[in-house]
C-alpha cells in the first residue's frame, strides 16, 4: 500500500526534516481534504521555480489538493512548464521526453494493471498545449483510440511556456508569437471534441477561477479514468510572461478568458453520469454521518 | 501452452537439456521470450522485424505475455516501455532502420533512466534511397549511448543472446536495456539450427525491488531521480548531477561484461589464437569471417578469426590481449561508415596494421571472396581472382 512510504519509521520523527514530518502529519495522504482548506496542511508542492503568479503554478497546486489517492497516483509529464512544480511535489513523478507523456502513460498503467490488479493506482498526465496537441499529438489522441485508463489534463498556456514564447496549436488565431511574425495562421484546435471523437469517457474545459470546481472536475475526470477509459480536461492556464498580463491581474484575465472561450464545459458518457452520481452521493452521506 | 515451471536463470541457460530445433532468426526471438516470462510486448511493424512481432502477439494470445499492443509508431512504443518497466514489468519490443531512428529519443533516453528492457535490431538500410535490405548502419547510433549492445552472428546467438539479455539487463550492477541486434533477412528470415532449452519453464518473474533505481509504483519512496530533476538545480549542480550519472551509466555498461562472460562465454570468440593474420568481425559478417578463416587454413595460411559478440561494452582489452602478435587486422562489415573498424583501431596500439575493409552496404551480402583477396594481400600474394570453392 502506497501509505507505507509516508510513514516514518518510530523513533526517527525526531529526526526527520520538520516539513517532511508536517506532510505526514496533516497532509493529505490517506485521508481526505478539501481544496478549501488549502495552507491548513502541508501542501504536495511547496516550492517551484515557476514565474511568480504564474496561474499553471496555481492550477497545479489546485491539482494536488484535489487528488482522491495521492499516495496511489503517479503524475506524469513532460517538457514545458508544468513539470518544473510537478517534479517538486510529494507525488512520484515521471519525466520522459518531450510529447511522449501520453505513450509512457500507457506502457505504466498497462504494468500496474498487471502487477496490482486489486488496487488502483492513479495515472494522471499533465502536460502542456504544445506537449499533448503538437509534438506529441499522435501518442495522445492514440491513448484515447485505445481506451487507456489515465486522465490527460493539458495545462493550456495558448503558447510554448518553457522555450521562450512561439506559437502553438492551442494559440488563437492572429496572435502574434515568436515563430508566428505575422501572426498565427489558424484556429485554436478543438481539443475536447477531438478527445470526445477518440474516446474519452469524461471531458471538461475550464478556465480555473473557482478551485471547487476545478478539483471536482480533477476529481471526477480521475475516478471516471480509474473505471471506464481515458478522460480528458483542457485547462487554461494563462502564460502572464508571453502574454504579458500582469500578476495581479491573472485572476480577472481567467475570468475574461471563461466568459470568451472557456466557459465550463462538461460531458461524459451515461455510465459514467451514473456512477459519479452514485459515488458522490455515497460522499454527501459520508459527510452527514 | 504448456504449464511453465520458473528455474533459476542459470539452469535455464547453462544447464538445462537442450533439443536441437531448425527455426528462422524471427522463431528464436520468439523462442526467446516465451521462457523470458515477458510481462508486456509493444509492436510496431516495420520489415523484417514484423515477423518476429508477430510471433510475440502469437506468445501473447497463447498466454506465454501478459500484455501486448500495436503501438501507434516507434516513438510511441519505445515510450510506452519506458513507462511498462518503470511500473515494475519486463518488457520487449523490437525494430529495424528507420523504425529504430524514429525512436531513438526515447530508446537513448532508457540508459539514463535505468530501463532493463530487450530490444531486438533487425537492421536495416536507413538512408535514402528507399531500400528494405539489412545494411546495419543503425548499430553506429546505438554505440554512444549507454545501452548494453550484443551483436548475433546467427539464429542460436539470437535466441542466446535475447533470453540472456533479460538476464543480464536486470543485474542490479548492471540495469540497463539490453539491445539484441542482428542482420534481418540474413538471420530473421532464413533458418539455422539452434540448441533449444525446454518450453515448459521460464525466467523467474521481474524483481523490480532488487533494483539501483526502483520502480515508480507508490509502494516505495519515489527516487530522488525523478523527484529533483537536474535541470532544476543550480548549472553547476546540474551539470555535476548529469555528468555523474552519465558516468555511472557507462560504468554499469562495463560492469555488463562479467554478466555476458558468464552467460555467453565471454565477449568475443577468438579462433586460431596463434594466427598472424586476423579477422575481426561481429553478426553476420562474422559467418563470412569464419568461413575465410577455413578457406584460409585449407590453403596452409595461418588466419584466425576474432567474433566480437559485445560491442557495448567493447572488448577493448580482450581485442588487445588478442590481437598483440598479429601483423594485419580484417574487419569486414555490412555498412559504409566501417564503425566496428573505427572502434578496433582505437582499441589497439598499432591501429595501422587495421585493413579498412571489406565492406559492403545497402544491404548486399558480404561475399567470402572479398574477405579472402584482403587475406591474400595481408600475406602479400598475388592471386587471379577467381571463385573460391
Ligand atoms: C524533441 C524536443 N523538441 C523540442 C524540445 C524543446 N521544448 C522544450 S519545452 C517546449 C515547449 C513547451 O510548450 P508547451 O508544451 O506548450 O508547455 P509550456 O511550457 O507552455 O507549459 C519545447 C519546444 C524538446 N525538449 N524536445
Ligand atoms: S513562462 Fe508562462 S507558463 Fe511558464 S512558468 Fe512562466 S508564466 Fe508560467
Amino acid at each position: 500500500m502506497g501509505l507505507e512510504y509516508v510513514r516514518i519509521s518510530p523513533g526517527f520523527e525526531k529526526y526527520m526534516p520538520r516539513d517532511y514530518v508536517d506532510l505526514v502529519k496533516y497532509g493529505p495522504f490517506g485521508r481526505k481534504v478539501d481544496v478549501m482548506d488549502m495552507g491548513q496542511f502541508k501542501e504536495l508542492v511547496e516550492e517551484h521555480p515557476m514565474c511568480a503568479g504564474c496561474y499553471m503554478a496555481y492550477f497545479i497546486r489546485v491539482f494536488y489538493t484535489a487528488l482522491p489517492n495521492p499516495e496511489d497516483t503517479i503524475v506524469i509529464g513532460t517538457a514545458g512548464c508544468a513539470r518544473l512544480a510537478l517534479s517538486q511535489a510529494a507525488v512520484p513523478f515521471i519525466y520522459g521526453n518531450y510529447g511522449d507523456t501520453n505513450a509512457v502513460a500507457s506502457g505504466l498503467k498497462r504494468a500496474l494493471s498487471i502487477r496490482f490488479p486489486d488496487k488502483h493506482k492513479d495515472v494522471v498526465v499533465i502536460a502542456g498545449d504544445g506537449g499533448l496537441i503538437d509534438i506529441g499529438f499522435g501518442m495522445t489522441m492514440h491513448s484515447w483510440f485505445r481506451r487507456e485508463k489515465f486522465t490527460t489534463i493539458m495545462v493550456d498556456n495558448e503558447v510554448y511556456g518553457n522555450t521562450g514564447g512561439q506559437e502553438s496549436g492551442m494559440s488563437p488565431k492572429g496572435v502574434q508569437l515568436k515563430m508566428a511574425p505575422l501572426g498565427k495562421k489558424f484556429d485554436k484546435i478543438n481539443a475536447v471534441e477531438l478527445a470526445k471523437t477518440a474516446g474519452c469517457v469524461y471531458v471538461a474545459r475550464i478556465s480555473p477561477t473557482n478551485p471547487k470546481r476545478i478539483a471536482k472536475t480533477i476529481r471526477r475526470a480521475i475516478l471516471a479514468a480509474r473505471h471506464f477509459g481515458p478522460t480528458f480536461i483542457h485547462a487554461y492556464t494563462s502564460c502572464n510572461i508571453e502574454y504579458s498580463i500582469p500578476t495581479r491581474e491573472v485572476l480577472a484575465d481567467a475570468r475574461k478568458r471563461e466568459k470568451q472561450d472557456f466557459k465550463f464545459y462538461e460531458w461524459m458518457t451515461d455510465e459514467v453520469k451514473e456512477f459519479l452520481e452514485e459515488v458522490e452521493r455515497k460522499e454527501k452521506q459520508e459527510v452527514k454521518k | 501452452m504448456p504449464e511453465q515451471r520458473v528455474v533459476e536463470p542459470d539452469y535455464l541457460l547453462l544447464e538445462a537439456p537442450r533439443e536441437k530445433k531448425f527455426i528462422t532468426g524471427s522463431q528464436a526471438f520468439a523462442e526467446a521470450v516465451k521462457r523470458a516470462n515477458v510481462d508486456v510486448a509493444i509492436a510496431y511493424p516495420i520489415t523484417p522485424q514484423s515477423e518476429t512481432m508477430h510471433l510475440v502477439g502469437d506468445l501473447y494470445a497463447q498466454g506465454y505475455v501478459k500484455d501486448y499492443y500495436r503501438a501507434e509508431e516507434e516513438y510511441g512504443a519505445m515510450s510506452a516501455i519506458a513507462g511498462a518497466v518503470r511500473g515494475g514489468a519486463r518488457a520487449f519490443t523490437a525494430t529495424s532502420g528507420p523504425g529504430l531512428l524514429r525512436g531513438l529519443e526515447a530508446i537513448v533516453s532508457w540508459p539514463g533512466h535505468r530501463i532493463p528492457a530487450v530490444l531486438g535490431v533487425m537492421t536495416r538500410v536507413v538512408n535514402a534511397p528507399l531500400s528494405i535490405q539489412p545494411d546495419n548502419v543503425e548499430i553506429s547510433y546505438l554505440l554512444n549511448s549507454g545501452l548494453v549492445v550484443l551483436h548475433a552472428e546467427n539464429q542460436q546467438d539470437v535466441f542466446d543472446f535475447t533470453l540472456a539479455g533479460f538476464v543480464i539487463s536486470e543485474k542490479v550492477d548492471v540495469y540497463l536495456p539490453v539491445v539484441v541486434a542482428t542482420e534481418g533477412f540474413f538471420v530473421t528470415h532464413a533458418k539455422g539450427y539452434v540448441e533449444l532449452p525446454p518450453e515448459d519453464m521460464k525466467l523467474p518473474p521481474r524483481d523490480p525491488y532488487k533494483a539501483p533505481v526502483p520502480p515508480t509504483d507508490c509502494e516505495i519512496p519515489p527516487a530522488r531521480i525523478q523527484r529533483d530533476a537536474p535541470v532544476q538545480k543550480s548549472n553547476f549542480m546540474s551539470y555535476l548531477i548529469h555528468a555523474v550519472w552519465q558516468q555511472e551509466v557507462w560504468s554499469a555498461n562495463r560492469r555488463a561484461a562479467k554478466w555476458i562472460k558468464h552467460y555467453l562465454g565471454g565477449l568475443i570468440e577468438v579462433v586460431n589464437p596463434d594466427a598472424e593474420v586476423f579477422v575481426v568481425a561481429s553478426g553476420c559478417a562474422a559467418a563470412q569471417g569464419r568461413e575465410a578463416q577455413r578457406y584460409a587454413t585449407m590453403e596452409g595460411l595461418n588466419v584466425g578469426l576474432i567474433k566480437v559478440k559485445s560491442l557495448r561494452p567493447f572488448p577493448v582489452d580482450e581485442i588487445r590481449e588478442a590481437l598483440k602478435n598479429a601483423k594485419a587486422v580484417i574487419v569486414p562489415e555490412h555498412n559504409i561508415v566501417g564503425w566496428l573498424a573505427k572502434e578496433v583501431k582505437a582499441a589497439i596500439p598499432n591501429s595501422g596494421i587495421v585493413v579498412d575493409g571489406p565492406r559492403v552496404y545497402g544491404g548486399m551480402t558480404l561475399p567470402v571472396e572479398l574477405i579472402m583477396e584482403e587475406i591474400y594481400k595481408a600475406f602479400g600474394i598475388k592471386k587471379e581472382k577467381k571463385v573460391v570453392v
